[in-house]
């Protein structure tokens, strides 16, 4: 009995070390692009709590949790409650599988990507949760909205992992690191990159693809009837899920932990900040995005997934297969 | 051991709960709810015997996609009267056919797991052989090889009945004014806005 306590103690341990991390940078990342998105504007974004503004998220966190939390009187009480429960644990489940670093990694299991996309795939539940559970036409119509378009769009994230797992031959997130050691995949994919950025951008609600919570049309979506403590937590969760987004992103495309080049003052660089680096630079771009772009109309938005991504990428399976069929390059499996 | 049996406990127990559940709570979309938490319970309960790519895929088909589209359809149509109906009235006409169905399932699994029972060497039988690889590649190394005409009929008679469920539904609307993507982002602001001199105390026709 003890065993397995001393057992559950250390894995507890290491889950909060994967854990902590997160929700800090999450907070550190809700500034950064504050700060882009006013940098861009020609404002200076939040820069008043704390050196640059850094305690701007951890300030505006303390208001959330000291706020009344409102259920409405119509609302289905246990559904409204789980909700933003359901987004953040998600959002934060998933990052048991990131391998940061070859030995970095909370469990290193053989369908590491198909876990990956199974929780970014239920990630679509807290927001219907929430749209119904409100009892009122802006969440619900925004919960519908969001619910086809994070649908849809996975689709087409589905066959561009199809088409690295194609050159990859393992489902492992390691090993799908670790075969773009002489060249990462952003460069014979670089469609399938572009595919994938905007893909996510579409499945983390992001501008432009911000339907659900379209301000102009729908008050704030499915998170209008949320106060408190509860619409923080569906913040924090939509963050947490962006930079989910930037590490498969990295992982499939960017190398991962891999330096750029092996040479001598580069790969000094430890691997987990090689990693970091290139999340950052992705969520980079989420946030320019979010600050260049317009929203797209709903019908635009889903003529973009189903009729351009979905068919481009399936004709690109056909020509990467095809490719590595004729020149012999599929991947034999270690076995 | 003892965790293994506890966590298989822990599912299995909600996943009979949250199935007897699926067909007793009054509220639709809670049977839904419900639905959903027995898919993702059996899918760990895959996880735990070793299918990992089965449970996986469970939770991104059924649960991430099938489960959503009920949600909707149970959501958008106001089913609820009819399930309370179920409970209230006295309609017993739904019950014999029920019970048919039940009944043939349950042959069914007595068929399947009674062969699996006298048939000691069903396992062995089959063609796959089971070693240290992991079952995700096993499934690859088999699928497209020795099953490729299942394989590939299972995928025609999905696409069969998609393309007839379009037809159903498919619907030709005249009058429709449709937007025409190319006509919208070729706009140029030379052919947008015109700038004419106005002579005073004549105006300016539009759309001559």
């Amino acid at each position: 009995m003890l065993e397995y306590l001393q057992i559950l103690g250390n894995e507890i341990y290491k889950i909060l070390f994967v854990l902590i991390p997160i929700l800090v940078s999450v907070a550190m990342i809700v500034w950064l692009d504050r700060r882009v998105w006013g940098l861009v504007q020609k404002r200076r974004g939040p820069n008043v709590v704390g050196p640059f503004g850094l305690l701007q998220t951890i300030a505006d966190a303390l208001k959330y949790i000291f706020k009344e939390i409102i259920i409405p009187a119509s609302a289905n009480k246990t559904v409204f409650i789980l909700a933003p429960i359901v987004t953040m644990t998600l959002a934060l489940v998933a990052w048991a599988v990131i391998p940061m670093s070859e030995d970095l990694i909370l469990s290193d299991i053989n369908v590491g990507i198909l876990y990956l996309f199974a929780v970014s795939s239920l990630g679509v539940y807290g927001i219907i949760m929430g749209g119904w559970a409100s009892n009122s036409k802006y969440p619900f119509l925004g919960a519908i909205r969001s619910a086809a378009q994070m649908v849809s769009y996975e689709v087409s994230i589905g066959i561009i992992i199809i088409n690295v797992l194609l050159c990859v031959g393992s489902l492992n997130l390691k090993d799908i690191v670790l075969a773009q050691q002489n060249l990462w995949f952003v460069i014979p994919l670089f469609p399938m990159f572009v595919i994938f950025f905007i893909s996510a951008l579409a499945e983390t609600n992001r501008p432009p693809f911000d339907l659900p919570e379209a301000e102009a049309e729908l008050v704030s979506g499915y998170q209008t009837e949320y106060s408190g403590m509860m619409y923080a937590m569906f913040w924090l969760g939509e963050y947490a899920n962006i930079l989910l987004m930037c590490a498969m992103g990295s992982i499939l495309f960017l190398g991962g932990w891999l330096p750029i080049i092996d040479l001598y003052p580069i790969n000094l660089i430890p691997a987990p900040l090689w990693m970091v680096l290139k999340i950052l630079f992705l969520f980079f771009l989420f946030a320019l995005v979010k600050a260049i772009v317009p929203r797209y109309r709903y019908d635009q938005l889903m003529r973009l997934g189903w009729k351009i991504f979905l068919p481009f990428s399936l004709f690109y399976v056909v020509l990467t297969a095809s490719f590595l069929f004729y020149f012999e390059k599929l991947p034999k499996g270690n076995f | 051991m003892l965790a293994h049996s506890i966590f298989f406990y822990f599912f299995s127990v909600i996943a009979i709960f949250s199935s007897l559940m699926v067909i007793t709570s009054r509220s639709t979309v809670n049977s839904v709810f419900f639905l959903i938490l027995d898919f993702i319970s059996v899918g760990c309960l895959f996880i735990m015997v070793g299918a990992e790519f089965l449970g996986m895929i469970i939770l991104i088909v059924y649960v991430g996609a099938v489960a959503v589209l009920f949600l909707f359809v149970v959501m958008m149509l106001n089913v609820a009267e009819q399930k309370q109906s179920w409970f209230i009235g006295r309609q017993t006409s739904h019950i014999p056919s029920g019970l048919i169905v039940s009944i043939l399932i349950l042959l069914e699994l007595l068929v399947v797991v009674g062969g699996w029972k006298y048939k000691d060497n069903l396992m062995s039988s089959s063609t796959l052989s089971l070693s240290n690889i992991p079952n995700t590649h096993q499934l690859g190394l088999v699928m497209y090889t020795e099953h490729i005409l299942y394989f590939q009929l299972a995928g025609m008679i999905l696409l069969l009945s998609m393309i007839g469920a379009i037809l159903l539904t498919f619907r030709q609307r005249t009058g429709v004014k449709k937007q025409s993507y190319i006509k919208q982002i070729s706009r140029e602001p030379s052919s947008a806005v015109e700038i004419k001199e106005v002579e005073f105390n004549k105006g300016v026709k539009i759309d001559e």
